[in-house]
C-alpha cells in the first residue's frame, strides 16, 4: 500500500472515529430523555461491564493469564473510591457499629481522583499477589486469584473500621452518569488500542504465544506478565469504583465469584484477545442478564405454577458458556478487531479484508 | 574475511549437564573465534541442542562455564544468566522446531525482536503528542523491521500471519527476528531442516551473507553435510554428549572417529 492511500485512509479512519464518538455523544445526551431510569441504568452497566471485560481480557485474552480474581480487584476499587468520596460527617454517621479508623476519617477526594486511586490500589494489590504466584507458572494463577478474592471478601466482612463490615457502605453519591461511564470507557478503549498498536502490544502477545521464544528475544517474560496483570487490575479497580458509584451501595456480597464469572463470560463470548469482542460481549451479557431475570420470578403458565428459582440465570448462563466453549471456542470475534476498512468492505466500497483485521 | 584475532567470541569451558543422573553433555570445551562460521554436528541425541540451551541460558550447566565476548569487546561470564539477559549481551538464536509468534504478522515478529533495544517505556506510547522521542523510536523500529524483512527477501509476507508462511520463509523470518535483537553472535539450530536441495544450496550463500553484512559470528547445528562442509570454517563433533573431534571440514571428513560415530557412509562415498 502506497504512502498516499495510507494517509488518505488514516484521514478517513480518524474522521469516522470522530463521527462515531459524536454519534455516541448524541445518544448519551438523548438517552435520559427518551428512556426510563431502568434502561438508562442498564446502558450505564454496559459501559462498566465493557470496562471490566476489557480489563479481564487484558489479563486473560492478551496476557494469557487465567485469573478468577476480578471481583476482588473490583471490590478494592469500589471501597477505595467510596471511602475517599464520603465526607467525614457521612463516615461518622455510617460506621455506627465500629467507628471508622481515624486515618481514614478525614481522607476526602473528588470523584475522578477517587477513581484513579481505585485503579492504582487495585493495580498495587494485583502486582503484590502476582509476584509470588506468577513465579509458580500460569496454571496456579486461577486458583490463587480465586483464593485471593475470597480472602478479600472475608477481610472486608471483618475489617469493620475500614470497610464498615457486613453493613457495607450506603449513600455513595451517584457520580456514574452516562457521560462518566462512557467517557471512561472511551478512555479505556483508547488506552488499550494505543498499547496494542505499540510494540509493547506485540510483546504482550508474544509472551502469551511462546514464552520460550519471547525470552530468547530478550524479553523479561515474568516482568511483562506482572505488568500486564497489574494493568488489568487497574481496569478492574476503576470498573468496581464506577459500579459502586452507580449502585450507590456496596457490600461484601456484591463481589463474589458470580461477579467474576459474568465478566469472564463477556470476555469468552466476545473472543479472547479481542477488544471489539469484549465490548460486544458486554452489550450481550449485560442485556441478557437483565432479560433473564424473568426466569427467577414465579411463573404461571395456565394452571401450572413454577416458583421462582434464585440463581436460575446463572445456570442458564453457565450452559450458554459451555456451549460457546464447545461450539465456538474463539467467541464472536476470535482475535479479530473492528476496523473501518472492514466496515467499508461491507458496503463494497473498499477492498474486502476478511472479517476484520487481526491486530 | 576471516577476522579471527583477539578473544574468542564464545567459549565453553568444561561444560557438563546431567538430567536425572544421565549426562547429556560432558566436559565440552570449545571456542568460536570472532567472525567465524562454525559448526556443531553429531548424531541424533548427541546433545547439540542441549549445548545451545546451555549457552542461551535455558539450562544451567551442572559444571563448567560459558564466556561471551560481545560487540563491546569485553569478556563476560554468562553461565547462569537468564535467557533474556543473555540476549541483551548480543547472543541470538533460532530453534530446531521453528518457534515464531504464530498469531502475529511477520513484521510484528521482527518488531518483538527489536524490543530488547527499545528505550521508550510502554506507557509513553499510550499518550499521543507527548514523549515524541518514544513515538519516533516506535516509527524507527517499524522502519528497521521493514528494511530487515526486505533484506531477507520477506517483504511480500510483511503483513501475513507468521504461521501462514511457507516453511522456508518461516525459517528466514526466525532469523530476521533474531537479527532484530542486534546480535553479534548467532546460533542456528538446524537451519536447513525441512529444506529441499535447492533451498539448502541457497542457504550456503545466505549464511555467509548474514555473517558479512551483519558482522556476526555464527555457530550452527546441522545434519545436512553439504551445508556443514560447505559453509563452516571449523567444526566440533559431539557424540553421546562428548566432543570426539574438532577441526577444519577436511580434517573432520577424514577423521575415522567421526566416520564411525556419525558420517559413515556419506563421507565414504563422497
Ligand atoms: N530437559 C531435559 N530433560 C531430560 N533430558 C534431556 C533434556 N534435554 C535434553 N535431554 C536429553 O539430552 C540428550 C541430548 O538431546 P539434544 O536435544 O541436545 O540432542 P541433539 O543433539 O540436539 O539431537 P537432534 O539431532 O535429534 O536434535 C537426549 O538424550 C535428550 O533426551
Ligand atoms: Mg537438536
Amino acid at each position: 500500500m502506497s504512502g498516499m492511500t495510507d494517509k488518505k485512509n488514516a484521514f478517513r479512519d480518524n474522521t469516522m472515529t470522530l463521527l462515531a464518538i459524536a454519534a455516541l455523544a448524541v445518544f448519551l445526551w438523548q438517552a435520559p430523555r427518551i428512556l426510563d431510569g431502568y434502561k438508562v441504568r442498564i446502558i450505564n452497566l454496559i459501559a462498566i461491564n465493557a470496562i471490566l471485560g476489557l480489563s479481564l481480557n487484558f489479563i486473560y485474552g492478551i496476557g494469557g493469564m487465567f485469573s478468577l480474581g476480578h471481583a476482588g480487584f473490583m471490590a478494592i476499587g469500589a471501597y477505595v473510591s467510596a471511602i475517599l468520596i464520603l465526607t467525614p460527617e457521612q463516615k461518622i454517621a455510617m460506621w455506627f457499629l465500629d467507628p471508622i479508623a481515624p486515618w481514614l476519617l478525614n481522607l476526602h477526594a473528588p470523584f475522578l481522583v477517587s477513581l484513579l486511586a481505585a485503579g492504582f490500589f487495585a493495580a498495587f494489590f494485583g502486582w503484590l499477589i502476582s509476584l509470588p504466584v506468577l513465579r509458580l507458572g500460569g496454571d496456579y494463577l486461577g486458583i490463587a486469584t480465586l483464593g485471593f478474592s475470597e480472602i478479600l471478601r472475608v477481610l472486608i466482612m471483618n475489617l469493620t473500621p475500614i470497610t464498615n463490615g457486613s453493613l457495607g457502605i450506603k449513600g455513595i453519591p451517584a457520580h456514574t452518569s452516562l457521560w462518566m461511564s462512557y467517557g471512561i470507557l472511551v478512555a479505556v478503549v483508547f488506552g488499550t488500542v494505543r498499547i496494542m498498536n505499540s510494540n509493547f502490544g506485540n510483546v504482550l502477545k508474544a509472551v502469551r504465544d511462546d514464552e520460550v521464544a519471547a525470552k530468547t528475544m530478550g524479553i523479561d517474560t515474568f516482568r511483562t506478565r506482572v505488568l500486564a496483570f497489574s494493568i488489568g487490575c487497574f481496569g478492574g479497580g476503576i470498573g468496581g469504583a464506577l459500579m459502586g458509584n452507580l449502585i450507590t451501595t456496596i457490600g461484601p456480597t456484591m463481589f463474589t465469584i458470580a461477579q467474576t464469572y459474568s465478566i469472564l463470560m463477556i470476555v469468552v463470548i466476545g473472543g479472547l484477545g479481542s477488544i471489539t469482542g469484549s465490548i460486544i460481549g458486554a452489550v450481550l451479557v449485560t442485556t441478557m442478564l437483565e432479560w433473564l431475570r424473568f426466569v427467577e420470578n414465579p411463573l404461571t403458565i395456565g394452571s401450572l405454577n413454577i416458583p421462582g428459582i434464585p440463581g436460575m440465570r446463572m445456570v442458564i448462563f453457565s450452559v450458554l458458556l459451555i456451549a460457546v466453549i464447545i461450539f465456538r471456542r474463539e467467541g464472536i470475534m476470535g482475535m479479530r478487531e473492528f476496523s473501518w476498512n472492514w466496515f467499508f468492505s461491507l458496503f463494497g466500497s473498499s477492498k474486502p479484508t476478511k472479517g476484520g483485521e487481526r491486530v | 574475511m576471516n577476522v579471527t584475532s583477539g578473544a574468542p567470541a564464545l567459549s565453553l569451558q568444561s561444560v557438563s549437564i546431567t538430567f536425572g543422573g544421565l549426562a547429556a553433555v560432558s566436559d565440552v570445551t570449545m571456542s568460536v573465534p570472532k567472525g567465524a562460521i562454525a559448526g556443531l554436528i553429531g548424531p541424533n541425541g548427541a546433545g547439540k541442542t542441549t549445548v545451545f540451551n546451555i549457552i542461551t541460558g535455558f539450562y544451567k550447566p551442572t559444571s563448567g562455564r560459558v564466556e561471551f565476548s560481545g560487540a563491546d569487546g569485553g569478556v563476560a561470564r554468562i553461565t547462569g544468566l537468564p535467557p533474556h539477559k543473555i540476549c541483551e549481551t548480543g547472543l541470538a538464536r533460532t530453534f530446531q522446531n521453528i518457534r515464531l509468534f504464530g498469531n502475529e504478522t511477520a513484521i510484528q515478529n521482527v518488531m518483538v525482536g527489536a524490543y530488547v533495544r527499545q528505550k521508550g517505556r510502554w506507557w509513553m506510547n499510550m499518550i499521543p503528542f507527548a514523549f515524541s522521542s518514544s513515538h519516533n523510536e516506535e516509527r524507527e523500529i517499524r522502519h528497521t523491521a521493514t528494511a530487515l524483512l526486505e533484506r531477507l527477501g520477506l517483504e511480500k509476507y510483511m503483513d501475513a500471519t507468521a504461521s501462514s508462511l511457507p516453511y522456508g520463509a518461516q525459517r528466514r523470518l526466525e532469523i530476521a527476528r533474531a537479527l532484530a535483537t542486534k546480535p553479534s553472535f548467532l546460533l542456528l539450530d538446524e537451519p536447513a531442516a525441512g529444506m529441499n536441495p535447492q533451498e539448502s544450496a541457497e542457504l550456503l550463500g545466505f549464511i555467509r551473507r548474514l555473517r558479512d553484512e551483519f558482522d556476526l559470528s555464527i555457530l550452527l547445528i546441522e545434519h545436512d553435510m553439504k551445508v556443514v562442509m560447505g559453509v563452516c570454517e571449523h567444526i566440533w563433533v559431539l557424540d553421546q554428549g562428548m566432543l570426539i573431534a574438532n577441526g577444519e571440514p577436511e580434517e573432520i571428513r577424514k577423521n575415522p572417529k567421526v566416520i564411525e560415530a556419525y558420517l559413515g557412509k556419506e563421507t565414504a562415498h563422497a
